[in-house]
């Protein structure tokens, strides 16, 4: 059971991340949300052009929603994260109150759209949110819930009804009013083992040894050939297109070079926690292919915007710099003992 | 990207809510940052809301003239596309295109227009409603 008396909320820069590690927190176990991130091997990339949002492929920088949660349960000896889903509202909000008034803290997978507290502009239809609740309480005859959301840098609160429409909101990635928790938790974690079989994964998943053609650095080459033949296309889908590209690459969600960085943070951590010191020169490359990335991310706006005389191609070969560069670090990680 | 260089450029659209990054501090060590947003992301953004308010707009104008259902709007204003509302209402998407036809949503049954009022969070009325001048701003969730 949580200390919840102690529980402190800490911004995060991703929402699934920053609530695994507010659930470690929560139980006693310092880990760091870079740490998560990197112990479940999050870092990826993937285009998956079969799955459209607003009429455009998705393009994601991370495993999918709810893989860090199973990855670190999996891996990590002793944590059992419990997962439930609910055929209705009413017996998904009771037994939130219920493992609420146990004391426990729950994480909840909503959609943005229907959090009141989000910034207006900001409240699309994405179904994979994850939040933390820590507590419910009445007001004036009303159920409101404290709302530890990773991504705001302050607590908020929810009324009932809201955050039960976020929770069964329908669509692609449905949550089914799916909530999590820590049954029970290791002690310590045994890294020696952990870091290394994580740094190889992300390796494997990425560089020359992983065969799907979508993911990896593969992902990122059909990215580029996709953006040399936009000269094809609409001047309306041409800017819709790269637009998209930054969204999915910085909006909260996706996070293309936040995520780089935040690989790099784990590597730092990594690097001191195994004693291990070329861990660090990694971590600063993938710092220099963050700032790759968002240089990336600038040249598609100024295309879409028709800033400068950028070309398309000039994009795709940019984004294939970036690949090239990244195929060299994970094929190294591949081979991490 | 080092601390000092992380993007700081507050937007409205944001609320005057924050967001954290990782930077490269001064020791070299990454750590968090906050930032109150980089404008590429800002644009692309807006862009994205443009677009969808566009879409609506036009909606609005066709469906005032009797070429769409009403049902076309408000699903644009609740931003949502054809495949998110096919999936939330276990149809297909061709049927939800049939739906647009004034003359097919004028005959949907009550239990058809209930399941689409609360997938899209309004009340029956409202659904049938086309309102008389274009709302931009909130939807209304």
């Amino acid at each position: 059971m949580p200390d919840l008396s102690q529980f402190q909320h800490q911004q995060a820069a991703h929402c699934e991340t920053g609530a695994a590690a507010g659930l470690f927190r929560a139980h006693g176990l310092d880990l760091s949300e870079a740490m998560v991130f990197g112990l479940a091997s999050g870092l990826t990339y993937a285009y998956l052009p079969f799955v459209k949002i607003n009429g455009l492929p998705l393009m994601a920088y991370r495993m999918p929603p709810r893989m860090i949660l199973k990855m670190l349960s999996w891996r990590i000896k002793g944590l059992k994260i419990r997962f439930k889903t609910f055929k209705n509202e009413a017996d998904g909000q009771a037994f939130l109150d219920q493992k609420l008034a146990e004391g426990e803290l729950v994480g909840c997978q909503t959609s943005v759209f229907f959090l009141p507290y989000f910034p207006k502009e900001m409240r699309f239809h994405f179904n994979a949110h994850n939040l933390l609740v820590f507590g419910q309480e009445t007001v004036d005859g009303e159920s409101q819930y404290h709302i530890s959301d990773p991504v705001f840098s302050h607590t908020v609160t929810t009324d009932a009804a809201s955050l039960s429409e976020a929770r069964f909101a329908k669509g692609a990635l449905a949550p089914n009013g799916r909530l999590y928790y820590f049954e029970s938790v290791p002690e310590s974690i045994d890294y020696d083992t952990l870091i290394p079989k994580a740094i190889r994964f992300t390796g494997k998943a990425n560089g020359k040894r992983n065969i799907t053609p979508i993911s990896g650095v593969g992902g990122m080459k059909l990215v580029a050939k996709r953006i040399e033949k936009l000269e094809k296309d609409s001047k309306r889908y041409r800017q819709l297109f790269l637009g998209h590209i930054v969204r999915m690459q910085e909006e909260i969600g996706t996070g293309g070079a936040g995520f780089r960085y935040m690989y790099a943070a784990f590597l730092q951590e990594a690097a001191e926690k195994l004693q291990r010191p070329e861990l660090n020169e990694w971590a600063e490359a993938f710092v220099a292919t963050g700032d790759e990335w968002r240089e990336f991310a600038l040249l598609c706006a100024r295309i879409s915007k028709g800033r400068g005389n950028h070309t398309l191609k000039e994009a795709a070969d940019f984004l294939r710099r970036i690949a090239d560069q990244e195929l060299v670090l994970y094929n190294q990680m591949a081979k991490f003992k | 990207m080092k601390i000092d260089e992380v993007p700081q450029q507050a937007d409205d659209i944001y609320e005057g809510e924050t967001k954290v990054v990782y930077a490269v501090g001064r020791d070299g060590k990454l750590a968090t940052a906050s930032t109150q947003g980089w404008e590429a992301e800002i644009e692309a953004l807006k862009d994205a809301v443009d677009e969808i308010e566009q879409q609506a707009r036009e909606a609005w104008q066709r469906a005032r003239n009797g070429d769409t259902s009403p049902l076309e709007y408000h699903m644009l204003h609740q931003r949502l596309d054809v495949p998110m509302l096919a999936q939330a209402m276990g149809k297909f998407q061709w049927q939800i295109r049939r739906h647009f036809k004034p003359n097919v949503f004028n005959h949907l049954s009550d239990k058809r227009l209930q399941q689409y009022a609360k997938v899209m969070g309004l009340s029956v009325e409202a659904l049938k409603r086309l309102p008389d001048t274009l709302e931009t701003g909130e939807p209304q969730p």
